[in-house]
C-alpha cells in the first residue's frame, strides 16, 4: 500500500508535471538572471538577482562549512523548542477551555485579546523581560505555535457529536473515562491539524526573529538560517540570501513532513477513510 | 402470546405521565412535547411512529436521561428517571461508533469503562460479534464497514451492557431498501430471543408495523400520543407473507390515515388559508 503510494508519487504523469515545471521555472529564472549578458537588456525583477547556476556553486561550497550546517541547527532547535513547548502548554489549556465552563469563562476573553497580536510584535518586549537573546527568541517563536495549537484543540474539543458522549455515558463511562478514550482521541485530529500550521507560522517566525534580534548573543553562525540570510544582505552576498532561503524551505518541509508521519500514526484511523 | 418459562424478568416498564417540553424562554420557546402520555411495557417491542421533526428525538433524550421534561414524568420500574443510565441503552440515528476505534474495541468499550472481568467481556464480545456476523471484521475501524455492518456492530456494542431497555432511534433510517429488510428480520430475530424491554422510534410504516408488538402513534408538533394500536400478528414474522397478510394490510390502512391527518396538519404549518384548503382538499379526496 505504502510502497505503491511512493511509486505513484515518484512515476507517472503527475510527478512528471513536476519535474517540468521546476525545470522550467529554473531555465526562466537562468535566462532572466542573465538576461543583461544574453541579450543587453535587463529583464525586470529577475535580472536582478544571482542566476541558479551561481547559487548552486555557491551552495556546493557552503555545504562544506560548519557553520552553514550551524545556522541550520540553531534555526531547528529554535523552532522544535518553541514549538514543543507550545504544545505542551497549548494541548492542556486548549482542553481544559473546553471542558471547564468556568475556566473557559475565564480565560478565553483574555486569550481572544492576546491573540491577534503578531508574535513579531512581542519581539521588542520579550527582549526587555528575558534575560537572554535566546530565550526572548524562544518565546517568539513559542507565541508563533501556541495560538494556533489552542484555538485549534478548543475548536476540535468543542465539536465532538454530543452522541459519542452520550452513548459512552450511558454504557456507565466515568467523566476520566469520558475524557481519556472519547474527548482525547476525537480531538487527536484537530490537535494534528492545529500543530501542522502551527509549525509552518513557527517557522515564519523564527527567521523574522532571528533578523530582528541579530541572531542571539554569539552572533555569527549561532545566528540561525534567518540571521544568515540577514548578514548575507548586509554583506552583499546574494547568491547566499537565495541558498538561506531555499534552506528554510527545505526545513521547514522537513518539519512539515515528520509532523505529518508523527500524525499520522497518531490518528490511524483516518487513514481508513 | 408467548407464555414465559424462564423466571420472570424484573419489570422495567416506562411510563410517561404528562410529560411536556420547552425549549427556550419568552417569545422564543417552542413547544416540542406536549401533555404527552404513554407506556412501555416491560419485555414488549414497543414502536413509536409520527411525522418526521415531531419531537421523538427530543422524547428519546428524556427517556434515555440526557434531558429533563419541563413538566410530568418518566418512571422506569417505577423510579423517575433522573439521567442517564446503563440500564437504559440508546442506539442512535447516525452511527455512534467510535470512529478511533477498531470494531472490537468498539464493543468492548462498555465492559472496560466499568472495568468489569476482562476475561469473561472477550469471550462474550466474541460471542456477538460471531452473532452479528463481524467477526472477521474486528480489527477494521467503522470508517471501513458499511452502513449496514456498522449498525450491527453499534447492536452488538449496545447487547454485550445487557441492557434492561434498548432505546432505538431511526437506527436503520439511511440504509438502502435490501439492507434494511435484512436488519429488520435481524433485529426481529434478536429480540425474539431474549424478549427485553425494546423502545423503537421510526417514520417507516412498514418497518414499524413488522417489528411491533405495539404501535404507538404520535401527533405533530406538539407532539403527544394519538393513539395505540396492537400489532397482533405471531412472531415470527416473514417479510414476504407482511404483505399478503391481511391484518397487516388493515393496519397500514388505519396507520396511513391518521399519520395524513398529522402530515396534513404539519403542512398547512398554522396558516388558516392553507388549513382549509387542505381540509377541503382532503374531504374531496376522501369521498
Amino acid at each position: 500500500m505504502n510502497i505503491k503510494k511512493l511509486l505513484g508519487k515518484f512515476s507517472g504523469r503527475a510527478a512528471l508535471r513536476g519535474v517540468f515545471a521546476i525545470v522550467v521555472f529554473i531555465a526562466i529564472w537562468e535566462f532572466g538572471a542573465r538576461s543583461l549578458d544574453l541579450i543587453g537588456w535587463r529583464v525586470p525583477f529577475v535580472g536582478l538577482i544571482p542566476p541558479p547556476s551561481s547559487v548552486l556553486t555557491t551552495w556546493s561550497n557552503l555545504i562544506m562549512e560548519p557553520s552553514y550546517w550551524q545556522s541550520w541547527y540553531m534555526s531547528f532547535l529554535r523552532v522544535f523548542t518553541g514549538f514543543i513547548v507550545a504544545m505542551i502548554v497549548g494541548i492542556p489549556l486548549g482542553l481544559y477551555m473546553a471542558i471547564n465552563r468556568t475556566f473557559y469563562g475565564l480565560a478565553f476573553p483574555s486569550f481572544e485579546i492576546l491573540r491577534p497580536i503578531p508574535p513579531l510584535a512581542w519581539v521588542p518586549a520579550s527582549i526587555i523581560f528575558w534575560p537572554t537573546q535566546e530565550m526572548s527568541i524562544a518565546f517568539v517563536t513559542f507565541l508563533g505555535a501556541f495560538y494556533t495549537i489552542v484555538i485549534n484543540v478548543l475548536g476540535g474539543a468543542r465539536s465532538i457529536n454530543r452522541q459519542y458522549l452520550q452513548a459512552a455515558q450511558s454504557m456507565g463511562a466515568s467523566q476520566w473515562d469520558i475524557f481519556r478514550r472519547i474527548v482525547l482521541p476525537a480531538t487527536l485530529p484537530s490537535i494534528v491539524v492545529g500543530s501542522a500550521v502551527g509549525m509552518g507560522i513557527t517557522w515564519e517566525v523564527v527567521v523574522a526573529a532571528e533578523m530582528i534580534s541579530g541572531g542571539g548573543s554569539g552572533g555569527g553562525a549561532s545566528g540561525g538560517l534567518g540571521f544568515f540570510i540577514w548578514s548575507s544582505y548586509v554583506g552583499g552576498s546574494y547568491e547566499q540570501i537565495i541558498v538561506g532561503m531555499i534552506s528554510i524551505g527545505i526545513a521547514g518541509y522537513f518539519s512539515s513532513e515528520l509532523l505529518r508521519k508523527l500524525g499520522g500514526r497518531f490518528t490511524p484511523w483516518l487513514k481508513t477513510r | 402470546m408467548s407464555t414465559e418459562t424462564s423466571t420472570p424478568k424484573k419489570s422495567n416498564e416506562i411510563v410517561a405521565t404528562n410529560v411536556s417540553k420547552t425549549f427556550g424562554a419568552g417569545p422564543f420557546a417552542k413547544e416540542v412535547i406536549k401533555d404527552c402520555s404513554f407506556t412501555i411495557e416491560s419485555g414488549k417491542l414497543t414502536v413509536m411512529i409520527g411525522p418526521s421533526g415531531c419531537g421523538k428525538s427530543s422524547l428519546i433524550q428524556l427517556i434515555a436521561g440526557f434531558d429533563q421534561p419541563t413538566s410530568g414524568s418518566i418512571t422506569i420500574g417505577g423510579r423517575p428517571i433522573e439521567g442517564p443510565g446503563k440500564d437504559r441503552l440508546v442506539l442512535f440515528q447516525e452511527s455512534a461508533l467510535f470512529p478511533w476505534m477498531t470494531t472490537w474495541d468498539n464493543v468492548m468499550y462498555g465492559p472496560r469503562a466499568r472495568g468489569e472481568d476482562a476475561k469473561e467481556s472477550s469471550e462474550q464480545a466474541e460471542f456477538l460479534l460471531r452473532k452479528v456476523g463481524l467477526e472477521a471484521f474486528r480489527d477494521k475501524y467503522p470508517a471501513q464497514l458499511s452502513g449496514g455492518m456498522q449498525r450491527r456492530a453499534e447492536l452488538a456494542r449496545a447487547m454485550i451492557n445487557k441492557p434492561e431497555v434498548m432505546i432505538l432511534d431511526e437506527p436503520f433510517r439511511g440504509l438502502d431498501h435490501m439492507s434494511k429488510e435484512l436488519m429488520w428480520e435481524y433485529y426481529a430475530s434478536l429480540y425474539e430471543e431474549d424478549r427485553n424491554t425494546n423502545f423503537f422510534v421510526t417514520t417507516d410504516i412498514d418497518e414499524a408495523i413488522f417489528l411491533a408488538d405495539r404501535l404507538l402513534i404520535m401527533t405533530n408538533l406538539p407532539t403527544s400520543t394519538r393513539s395505540m394500536i396492537e400489532i397482533d400478528i405471531p412472531r415470527p414474522r416473514n417479510i414476504e407473507e407482511m404483505a399478503d397478510n391481511e391484518r397487516a394490510n388493515e393496519i397500514k390502512t388505519e396507520v396511513m390515515t391518521l399519520l395524513h391527518e398529522e402530515a396534513m396538519k404539519s403542512f398547512s404549518g398554522g396558516s388558516k388559508a392553507a388549513a382549509d384548503f387542505l381540509d377541503a382538499y382532503s374531504k374531496r379526496a376522501g369521498k
